[in-house]
C-alpha cells in the first residue's frame, strides 16, 4: 500500500535546531544579490524568459527562410546556420534547463518539502550569477567579428572549429566558454537541490510522501550533476583543439586545400561525450515535466494520482536507464555497428517505464472530477504531444528505422515535439498554477485560454505534419532544399503551412508575457491556496511567502501529498500538514 | 463547515471562502471544445497519414525490410497514440466537474498497473525483434560484395573503384595534393589500377552488391540517396562502411546528410543505376589513377609527397 495512512509513519523529533537564516538589510541584498530560494527563482526564471525571447525570435527566421527562401536579404546560409544553431542550444540548456531546475526548482523545493530556505544559500546565490555570466558570454558571441557559431546545436567537430563552419572564429570559442560557465554555475545550484531534498525536508515528509514534482526535479538533478561532466571535458578539450592546437577530437585533415598541423584525435570520441551528456539531458528537461503535470493534473481532477509509487519507480528506472542510451543518436555515426543491438535494446526498453507513467496520468482522470482550469488544459495538451513525440522516439530509437530518417526533419519534428513542446506546455501550465503563490494574483483567464488554444493547436500543426517532410527524404539543416528528384513542389506548402502556423504560435506567447506583467497589478486576488491543493507550499502562513516561508514554525506532516477526495472526508483535499484527526471524524 | 474555520485559522492563507466563486466559474467553463479538440487530433492525424501526399520516395534497393519495419512501428505507435488520445477524450467527457458522481479514491491498482506494463513490453518486443532481425542484416556484409569508396569533401563527392585486381589500394590524407585529390599512395602497386573519378557521377550496376566505403578528407559528411534507404556518416580519420544492393534503374541524388558547414546542402552528387552492358561500356571509359597521373605528369612535375603511413 502507498503510505497514505495518517499517522502510519511516526513524527520524529526534529534532530537539530533550526540555524538562523541570513537576513538582508538593504534592498540590493533583498532583491539583487538575494539568498533566497525564490527571488533567485525569479531572476532564474526572467533570466531564461528574456533569453528564450532570442530563441524565439531566432526561430521565426529559421521558419520564414524555409517557407519563403530568398525574400529576407540578410539570412544567407551562414545566417541560417547560426539561427539554428542558436536556437537549439539556448532553448536546451539556456532556457529548459535553467527554468525547470534553477527557476521551478529554487522557488517550488523548499516550499514544497518543507525547508526555510535551500542548504546553501550563499552558493545559491552564486549559482544564478554565473548563470547570467554565462547567458551574457553567449550573448556576446551575437557581436563578435564572424558572429556566433553555426556549428548546429552539437557542435561536432571536425567543421565546429574549421573554416567553412560561420563562428568558427570567435563564435565557437564563447560558445565553449559559456557552456563552461553555465556547468560550473549549475554545479552549484544542483548541489543545493539535491542536498535541500535529501537533508532539508520538514518532520514526516518521508522521501515516499514527497509530490512527484520534487521527485522529477529531484532525479534530473542527480542526472544533470552526472552528465554535465561529460559535456565539460569535451568543451574543454575542444576548446583546447581551437585555440592550443591539440587534437582531441582532430585527426589529420584537408581543410580548404590546405594540410593541417592536427594528427591522430577521434570526432567520433565528441559526439560520445556529447551525447553521454546529451541524451540525459532529454530527461533533465523531461523528469521535472513529469513530475509537474502529475501534480498538475492530480490537483485539477482532484483525485489522488494514479499508482504513485509505481510512478516515482518509473522516474528513478527512466532516470537510470538514460545513461545507456546516448549511443541511439549515433546509429549512423560511423561507430562500431554492432552497438546498434545494445542501444536498439536500452532504448526501446526505456519506452516502458515512460509509458506507465502515461497510463496512469490517464488514469488519474479517470472517475475524477476534471476542472477544465487553464493548468489543466496544458496538462492535457502535454498528454497529447508527450505521447505523439514519445511515440516517434520508438521509430528513431529501433536502429534500423532509424537509418533512412536520421538527420531528416522527421528527427526536428521529434525533438520538438517530445523535447519541446510537452515540456514547455508543462511549463505553462505550473507558470498559470503557482503564479498565484508567487505574486498572490491569478493570472488572467480569458488570455490564457487564447495563449492555450493558439499554441497547443499550433503547435501540434507546426510540428506533426514536420514528420512526413523527414519521411520523403528532406534532410535537416538545409536552408533551402534547391531542386531534387524525391522531393515534390507540394512540399514547399507543407513548408509555408509550417511557418504561419510558427509564426502564429509565436505571436501568441507575446500575448502570455504580456498576461504575466498585466497581471502583476491587474490579477484577481488569488488568496492563499486557490486550486484547493493539498502540498505543502499552498499552505503558507503568507502569500507570497516571505523570506524563510513558514513564519515560526515549521510545518510538520502528516499524509501524502494526493489526498483528494479522501472517502468520510468533509473536504474535497487534506492539506499535507493536516494532522490525523482533522476532517476525517 | 467547522473544517473551514479551524482551517482558516491554523492557516490562515488557505482556502479563502471568497475565491468558491472563482472556482466556481472555472467549473462552468465548457468542456467540449477540449473534448473535440483531442478527437480531432486522434481522426486528423490518422486522415493526414493516410490521404496527405507526402510519402517516402520509392526504394531502389535490397533494403524493402527497413520500409516494412517502418510501417509495423507506423501501425504500431499509430494504434496507441489514437488508443490514448481518444481515452483522453473520453475521461475529460465523463468525468469533467458537474457530471456526477463523486471521485473514486483509489491510490493505486496493481493488476491494472501491471497488465498495461506487460502488455507494453509485448508492443516494444514486436517493434525491436524485426529491427535488429534486419540490423543483423543491414551489418553482415555478404562475401559477393565488390568495394566502392565515396569521399566526401568540402563540398563535393569523389568515387573511386577498384581496377583488374578488385582490391583499392592504401591512400592516406598526407598523399592529397591537387592532382591527387583522394590521397592514393603512389607506391602501392594496388593504387595504380584504381579507378578514380572526381567530377562525374558514380555508376552502380542493378543487382550487384556493392560495400560502401565512406572516406573524408576534412570535416564528417554523411552518404545519403533517399531512394536506397541506407546512410552513414564519413568520418576523416577512418572508414565507415554499409552495403546495399541497387534493384532499380535509374539516376538518384546523392545528399549530405551531416551538417558540413555553409555549403552543406549543395553538396550535391548523383548515382547511376544501370544494366550490366552500359555499366562496363561506362566503365571501359574511366581512367586509372596511373593513367590520370601520368597524364598529368606530361605536363608538370609531380609534387606528391613520398608518405610512410597506409591505411585502408
Amino acid at each position: 500500500m502507498v503510505d497514505t495512512a495518517i499517522g502510519r509513519e511516526p513524527i520524529a523529533p526534529a534532530e537539530a535546531g533550526e540555524v538562523e537564516l541570513y537576513h538582508p538589510h538593504s534592498w540590493i541584498t533583498k532583491y539583487v544579490f538575494s539568498q533566497d530560494a525564490k527571488i533567485i527563482a525569479i531572476q532564474y526564471s526572467l533570466t531564461a524568459m528574456a533569453i528564450g525571447l532570442v530563441a524565439l525570435v531566432l526561430s521565426w527566421l529559421t521558419r520564414w527562410q524555409l517557407a519563403f527562401p530568398g525574400t529576407l536579404s540578410f539570412i544567407d546560409p551562414s545566417q541560417y546556420l547560426q539561427y539554428i544553431t542558436m536556437h537549439g542550444m539556448i532553448m536546451v540548456v539556456y532556457l529548459l534547463t535553467a527554468l525547470f531546475l534553477g527557476g521551478f526548482g529554487n522557488y517550488l523545493i523548499p516550499l514544497m518539502v518543507g525547508a526555510r530556505d535551500m542548504a546553501f544559500p550563499y552558493l545559491n546565490m552564486l549559482s544564478y550569477w554565473t548563470y547570467l555570466l554565462a547567458v551574457l558570454v553567449l550573448v556576446a558571441s551575437f557581436f563578435v567579428p564572424g558572429g556566433p557559431t553555426g556549428a548546429g546545436w552539437t557542435l561536432y567537430p571536425p567543421q565546429s572549429i574549421l573554416p567553412g563552419t560561420p563562428g568558427y572564429e570567435w563564435g565557437i570559442i564563447l560558445m565553449l566558454a559559456s557552456l563552461i560557465i553555465f556547468i560550473i554555475g549549475f554545479t552549484m545550484g544542483g548541489l543545493n537541490y539535491v542536498v535541500t531534498v535529501l537533508q532539508g525536508r520538514a518532520r514526516g515528509m518521508t522521501l515516499m510522501r514527497m509530490p512527484l514534482t520534487i521527485w522529477g526535479i529531484f532525479t534530473a538533478t542527480v542526472l544533470a550533476l552526472l552528465a554535465f561532466p561529460a559535456l565539460f571535458v569535451g568543451a574543454v578539450m575542444m576548446l583546447f583543439d581551437r585555440v592550443l592546437g591539440t587534437s582531441f577530437f582532430m585527426p589529420s585533415l584537408v581543410s580548404m586545400g590546405e594540410q593541417l598541423q592536427y594528427g591522430g584525435g577521434s570526432p567520433i570520441l565528441f559526439q560520445h561525450l556529447f551525447w553521454f551528456f546529451g541524451h540525459p539531458e532529454v530527461y533533465i528537461v523531461a523528469l521535472p515535466a513529469f513530475g509537474i503535470v502529475s501534480d498538475l493534473i492530480s490537483t485539477h481532477a482532484r483525485r489522488n494520482i494514479f499508482g504513485y509509487r509505481m510512478m516515482v519507480w518509473a522516474i528513478v528506472a527512466i532516470g537510470v536507464l538514460s545513461f545507456v542510451v546516448w549511443a541511439h543518436h549515433m546509429y549512423v555515426s560511423g561507430m562500431n555497428p554492432w552497438f546498434g543491438f545494445f542501444f536498439a535494446t536500452t532504448t526501446l526498453i526505456i519506452a516502458i517505464p515512460t509509458a506507465i507513467k502515461v497510463y496512469n496520468w490517464v488514469l488519474t482522470l479517470w472517475h475524477g472530477d476534471i476542472h477544465l482550469t487553464i493548468p489543466m488544459l496544458f496538462a492535457l495538451a502535454f498528454i497529447v504531444t508527450f505521447v505523439n513525440g514519445g511515440l516517434t522516439g520508438l521509430f528513431l530509437g529501433n536502429v534500423v528505422v532509424d537509418v533512412p530518417l536520421s538527420d531528416t526533419m522527421f528527427v526536428v519534428a521529434h525533438f520538438h515535439m517530445v523535447m519541446g513542446v510537452a515540456p514547455i506546455f508543462v511549463i505553462f501550465g505550473a507558470l498559470y498554477h503557482w503564479y498565484p503563490k508567487v505574486t498572490g494574483r491569478m493570472l488572467n483567464e480569458w488570455l490564457g485560454q487564447l495563449h492555450f488554444w493558439v499554441t497547443f493547436i499550433g503547435a501540434y500543426a507546426i510540428f506533426f505534419p514536420m514528420h512526413y517532410l523527414g519521411l520523403l527524404g528532406m534532410p535537416r539543416r538545409y536552408h533551402e532544399i534547391g531542386q531534387t528528384s524525391f522531393v515534390p513542389e507540394s512540399a514547399q506548402n507543407l513548408n509555408v503551412f509550417i511557418t504561419i502556423a510558427a509564426l502564429t504560435v509565436g505571436a501568441v506567447q507575446l500575448v502570455f508575457l504580456f498576461n504575466l506583467f498585466w497581471s502583476l497589478r491587474y490579477g484577481r486576488a488569488s488568496g492563499g491556496n486557490p486550486w484547493r491543493a493539498t502540498t505543502l507550499e499552498w499552505q503558507t502562513p503568507e502569500t507570497p511567502p516571505p523570506h524563510g516561508n513558514w513564519g515560526k514554525e515549521l510545518p510538520v506532516v502528516y499524509r501524502w501529498a494526493y489526498d483528494y477526495n479522501v472517502p468520510g472526508a468533509k473536504e474535497d483535499f487534506l492539506p499535507q500538514n493536516q494532522p490525523p484527526d482533522w476532517g476525517t471524524g | 463547515m467547522d473544517l473551514c474555520a479551524t482551517g482558516s485559522a491554523a492557516f490562515p492563507g488557505s482556502t479563502d471562502r471568497r475565491f468558491d466563486a472563482y472556482l466556481q466559474l472555472q467549473a462552468e467553463v465548457d468542456g467540449m471544445p477540449i473534448v473535440l479538440a483531442l478527437v480531432l487530433i486522434a481522426v486528423g492525424s490518422v486522415l493526414f497519414h493516410f490521404l496527405s501526399p507526402w510519402w517516402w520516395t520509392p526504394i531502389a534497393s535490397n533494403w524493402g525490410y527497413i520500409d516494412t519495419t517502418l510501417i509495423i512501428t507506423f501501425w504500431i505507435t499509430g494504434t496507441v497514440f489514437v488508443a490514448v488520445v481518444l481515452f483522453t477524450a473520453y475521461c475529460v467527457y465523463r468525468f469533467r466537474h458537474g457530471t456526477a458522481e463523486r471521485p473514486h479514491y483509489e491510490p493505486e491498482n496493481k493488476k491494472l498497473e501491471w497488465t498495461l506494463t506487460i502488455a507494453t513490453a509485448v508492443g516494444v518486443v514486436a517493434m525491436l525483434a524485426p529491427g535488429l532481425f534486419v540490423w543483423r542484416q543491414f551489418v553482415t556484409v555478404p562475401d559477393e560484395a565488390t568495394d566502392v569508396e565515396i569521399v566526401g569533401q568540402q563540398w563535393g563527392w569523389s568515387f573511386r573503384l577498384p581496377g583488374g585486381d578488385g582490391r583499392l589500394g592504401t591512400s592516406d590524407i598526407r598523399h592529397i595534393t591537387a592532382e591527387n585529390p583522394l590521397g592514393l599512395n603512389p607506391n602501392d602497386a594496388r593504387a595504380k589500377d584504381d579507378v578514380v573519378i572526381a567530377s562525374d557521377d558514380l555508376h552502380l550496376m542493378i543487382g550487384k552488391p556493392v560495400k560502401v566505403l565512406l572516406r573524408s578528407t576534412d570535416v564528417l559528411h554523411n552518404f545519403y540517396v533517399p531512394e536506397f534507404r541506407g546512410k552513414m556518416d564519413m568520418v576523416p580519420g577512418s572508414v565507415t562502411y554499409f552495403w546495399l544492393t541497387p534493384t532499380r534503374t535509374g539516376t538518384f541524388d546523392i545528399l549530405c546528410a551531416e551538417l558540413c558547414g555553409v555549403g552543406h546542402p549543395q553538396m550535391r552528387g548523383a548515382v547511376v543505376v544501370e544494366d550490366k552492358a552500359s555499366y562496363e561500356a561506362w566503365l571501359g571509359k574511366q581512367q586509372t589513377f596511373a593513367e590520370a597521373t601520368q597524364r598529368l605528369k606530361t605536363t608538370k612535375t609531380d609534387s606528391t609527397p613520398d608518405g610512410s603511413s597506409a591505411r585502408n
